[in-house]
């Protein structure tokens, strides 16, 4: 039996009858199972955006919610203005930071983030009335300690009033870093300011040690530093003119970025001031 | 291999022969998984289907199996089944797939699971090696379970999610242990579970490999 079974026919038949068999299986469950798949990523990116709005209740219909209470847009973040090139339902931020026609490398002082190249539209959520939202849900990302962390901040419809952060992704460390996502520590967020009175585009928001004093300051995690300036980078970069800025300098003016054409100009003053 | 019997073979890899306490296999995913219960649990679901089914299938070709491939084939199928396994996770336990991420994709990796197939299923009937998988599972899923009912009450404050010790940071009294939810703390678990294990059944122990000489007592310098 064993003469047998190591003749190189012996071998060349098994091995290419279990590669079949093996390939079979494996294919078939990945293809059977692809929907059910997808439809929990979308949950969780729902489930995740309903949260950092806090209109998220456990045992909650997310997909009624979801579509009742939000709308998707897509915005061009050089103008701050909201573009009908892409369907917000498929447009993917990630992928469009890669691909060239709608993403832009960052040198090196700019790059705060460390994210290397970062796209020029974005997929923004408003919650309520379209043209006159309560609250804007933005995605954010950047570089953590350990590795790039993803996630949504909510803002209130004045475009500076921040109600929540939460990362959804992120590999910080267990008991430290990942207090990112602790309930108590993004209770801290609610009624921050992101930017002064000043009117520039630059955010004041950061973590600071020791105990926030003002509505610019966040306490930091303690024990993660690091984390910490991970997530004031991300917010400085994403809320700063290379971000979001000019879209919520749009809200801030009272102007709605629909009809906001004929005040651009002064928005070209505010940034040369 | 006289004494194979279903009962023996089902339960003495739980405390007999442990295979992460005696034989010390699978230590890594046992130091990644193991800060939470919850977690604990599916990985040690996940382990036993693995190790029972790829014991089956190995057991069932294995007078077909030219012993030059051997550790391909057995392989080929290990990772087929974690592969499964993996978009079962993705599909019906999202949540939890997010959380074990890269350490289901290392069952294959996981030398329980090869050592069960080449050293049991490649010599006896499919029907005792899926029950020999089964065993070495739990006994997987038992160790996993110690671990994590101490690193995540001790870590994290709770047992299963619920909490038991309210910590600092929710407002209570328990200021949580960090090392407990950093992998090198497991270390320190299963050392401690090896030695009551080996003190309860002291024929664990095993027979020193060298003895090192006895210290030569310096004369007085006269």
């Amino acid at each position: 039996m064993a003469q047998g079974n190591n003749s190189i026919k012996k071998i060349l038949i098994v091995a290419f009858a279990l590669c079949i068999v093996c390939s079979v299986i494996v294919s078939t469950a990945a293809v059977a199972l692809r929907p059910a798949q997808q439809l929990n990523q979308e949950l969780d990116r729902k489930t995740n955006i309903l949260n950092v709005a806090k209109l998220y209740e456990p045992g909650m219909d997310v997909e009624a919610t979801f579509s009742n209470q939000i709308t998707a847009r897509v915005v061009e973040m050089e103008s701050g203005e909201y573009t009908d090139e892409f369907d917000p339902n498929t447009f993917n931020n990630f992928e469009a930071a890669r691909d060239p026609a709608t993403g832009r490398t960052l040198s090196g002082e700019k790059d705060i983030a460390g994210l290397s190249r970062v796209e020029n539209y974005s997929t923004v959520y408003l919650i309520g009335d379209e043209n006159d939202p309560e609250q804007i849900v933005l995605p954010i990302r950047g570089q953590g300690l350990w590795g790039l962390m993803r996630g949504f901040i909510s803002v209130e419809g004045d475009g500076n009033t921040i109600v929540s952060i939460t990362y959804y992704e992120h590999s910080e460390t267990p008991g430290l870093g990942a207090e990112v996502n602790n309930p108590r520590w993004q209770a801290q967020w609610e009624g921050k300011r992101i930017y002064d009175e000043e009117g520039d585009l630059s955010p004041e928001i950061h973590l600071t040690k020791g105990g926030a004093s003002n509505e610019y300051e966040v306490d930091a995690l303690s024990g993660a530093t690091l984390t910490s300036n991970g997530v004031t980078n991300m917010l400085q970069f994403w809320l700063s003119e290379e971000g979001f800025g000019p879209y919520l300098a749009k809200f801030r003016s009272g102007t709605d970025p629909e009809d906001a054409e004929d005040t651009d100009t002064n928005f070209e003053d505010v940034e040369g001031a | 291999m006289a004494d194979v019997n279903a009962k023996g073979v089902l339960t003495a890899p739980i405390f007999k022969n442990n295979p992460i306490a005696l034989q010390i296999l699978g230590i890594c995913s046992a130091l990644a998984v193991t800060t939470s219960m919850s977690v604990s649990l599916v990985m040690a679901l996940a382990v036993i289907f693995v190790c029972a089914l790829s014991n089956l299938f190995v057991s069932l070709i294995r007078n077909h199996i030219p012993s030059s491939i051997r550790i391909i084939v057995q392989m080929t199928i290990i990772a087929s089944l974690v592969i499964v396994v993996d978009q079962i996770l993705k599909a019906y336990a999202y949540e939890m797939s997010k959380q074990l991420s890269v350490f289901v994709g290392l069952i294959i990796t996981n030398c329980i699971v090869m050592g069960r197939a080449e050293g049991f299923a490649m010599s006896n009937t499919p029907g005792m090696s899926f029950l020999d998988g089964i065993g070495n599972g739990l006994g997987y899923g038992f160790v996993l379970m110690v671990v994590g009912f101490f690193r995540e009450l001790l870590g994290s404050g709770s047992v299963f999610g619920f909490t038991v010790l309210p910590t600092v940071q929710d407002g209570g009294w328990y200021v949580a242990n960090g090392l407990l939810l950093l992998p090198p703390s497991a270390f320190f678990i299963i050392g401690l579970l090896i030695w009551v294990l080996r003190s309860l059944n002291p024929e664990q122990v095993e027979e020193n490999e060298f003895k090192m000489k006895e210290n030569t007592q310096p004369k007085e310098a006269v």
